[in-house]
């Protein structure tokens, strides 16, 4: 026990002047913001090379020893962990030092999904924002980032979030009209903008009616609308079914200015019916006299 | 130092997929539960170990091209920003005749934030690591050094690519 405690006080007391030539060969801040001018201070004399090594920088200069070393506004401005090395012929000093990001925000990543939507979804529209300072730095610390989105008649939803870890997400709903949103994500002044097409819904319902032609009938649907009022888009398909004698007759028909109609065989007792998608439309039973 | 990360594998529920997918890299890895994710969605595991293993590799594609100052040894594994910033360092160091290894041996993984259908994962990283400093191939310095990193990882054709990747201590 006291062999290893002896032991452990020898090593202290030569590791010692170790830690204490490091803190003396090398005066450098713990930390300093991207791009910031900053200096190094060295002690003792005669020539040496000072390295700052990171994996997204590297410096070097060949330096007088006892001198302070300065660095130009820009010089290092990649945010990361930096080993500083000060190398002579006959010692080598570290230390390490970290570069923050730069405080002012200059770019956002904005993520913004979808591009095209049914109006009236509730959280259907999604942002993700990255803030970045000017050099390409995603900014850590908490920023306020402003998710706004508004309709083509000005009508703002707004959500206000905190960034955490540089990051910030916000669901917005789609609102009642079509046409095209402006989704803008905002960090002080700086503003990325997306747009999100709002298209029509499903149709509320379907509404068709029925008339002879010669020895057919002719089917009409009202022109469609989804529950907001917007005209569901042509080329959505209407499906047209006429049940008769336990046979069934289908035909699929795209809107054309907002309507679908087809001909169908004229059958006493037919039922005849509408689809589009999950909606049902009014069903129609066919009697001649 | 890798010790006591050891010892805490065992409790971590999540451990199987950890340490099954991840034998490409012989650093010690310790992947934290995700409880406080941050957005809107949930990950499946296959995804978190996708992200997870293609990030543990991607720092064997940076040791080798910081290595041997090639940055098309980068290609596979960054994109965008990191990409550049590291492609920069390459050629900063090239022109200085250094080059720089960098051995990662532990790894405390954690996916903080998943945007909207997947666009982006964002994990942090406390990884301990050993970085040696040459100069004209002569070693000047060796160093082992615990930092936090700050990762975000996009997804690209058949893999996760790491586009921010940032110290943030």
């Amino acid at each position: 026990m006291k062999r290893r405690f002896a032991s452990l006080v020898a090593t202290l007391f030569l590791a010692a002047p170790c830690l204490v030539a490091q803190d003396e060969a090398l005066r450098i801040p713990k930390s300093i913001a991207a791009g910031d001018s900053f200096s190094i201070q060295t002690t003792g004399s005669g020539k040496a090379a000072l390295y700052i090594v990171g994996p997204d920088q590297v410096l070097k200069r060949d330096v007088d020893r006892g001198q302070s070393i300065s660095f130009a506004p820009g010089t290092l401005h990649n945010a990361g962990h930096y080993l500083v090395i000060l190398k002579t012929e006959s010692s080598s000093d570290t230390s390490e030092f970290d570069v923050q990001p730069a405080s002012a925000p200059s770019e956002l990543s904005f993520l913004a999904r979808p591009s095209r939507l049914p109006v009236g979804l509730h959280d259907g529209i999604t942002g993700a924002v990255y803030v970045f300072d000017a050099y390409k730095n995603l900014i850590t610390a908490p920023r306020s980032v402003s998710f706004e989105l508004s309709n083509p008649s000005g009508v703002t939803q707004t959500h206000v979030v905190q960034t955490h870890n540089g990051a910030a997400v916000a669901a917005m709903d789609s609102t009642q009209q079509q046409g095209s949103d402006k989704f803008t994500a905002r960090v002080g002044d700086i503003t990325s903008r997306r747009i999100v097409g709002q298209v029509p819904g499903d149709p509320c319902g379907i509404k068709m009616s029925a008339k002879p032609s010669g020895q057919q009938i002719e089917l009409e649907t009202e022109p469609l609308r989804d529950c907001s009022g917007n005209a569901v888009p042509d080329g959505t398909i209407v499906t047209f079914t006429e049940t008769y004698a336990g046979a069934q007759t289908t035909a699929d028909v795209p809107l054309k200015r907002g309507i679908a109609q087809v001909a169908m065989p004229a059958h006493n007792g037919a039922m005849l019916s509408a689809a589009s998608g999950v909606v049902l439309g009014n069903q129609i039973r066919w009697e001649t006299h | 130092m890798l010790k006591p990360l050891k010892r805490l594998l065992p409790a971590l529920s999540i451990l199987a997929f950890a340490s099954s997918n991840h034998a490409a890299t012989s650093a010690d890895v310790r992947i934290e539960p995700s409880a406080a994710q941050q957005g809107p969605r949930m990950l499946t595991e296959q995804t978190a170990s996708a992200v997870i293993r293609d990030y543990l590799q991607s720092w064997q594609g940076l040791s080798a091209a910081l290595e041997q100052n090639r940055a098309d040894l980068l290609n596979t594994d960054f994109s965008g920003e990191a990409r550049e910033k590291l492609g920069e360092t390459i050629q900063e160091q090239a022109a200085a005749g250094l080059s720089t290894q960098y051995r990662d041996g532990a790894h405390d993984i954690q996916i903080v934030f998943s945007s909207p259908e997947g666009l982006s994962i964002q994990l942090t990283d406390t990884v301990a690591y050993d970085l040696q400093v040459l100069d004209h191939g002569k070693s000047i310095s060796s160093k082992h050094i615990t930092t936090r990193y700050i990762v975000v990882l996009t997804p690209a054709e058949a893999r996760w690519k790491v586009r921010v990747f940032q110290a943030i201590n």
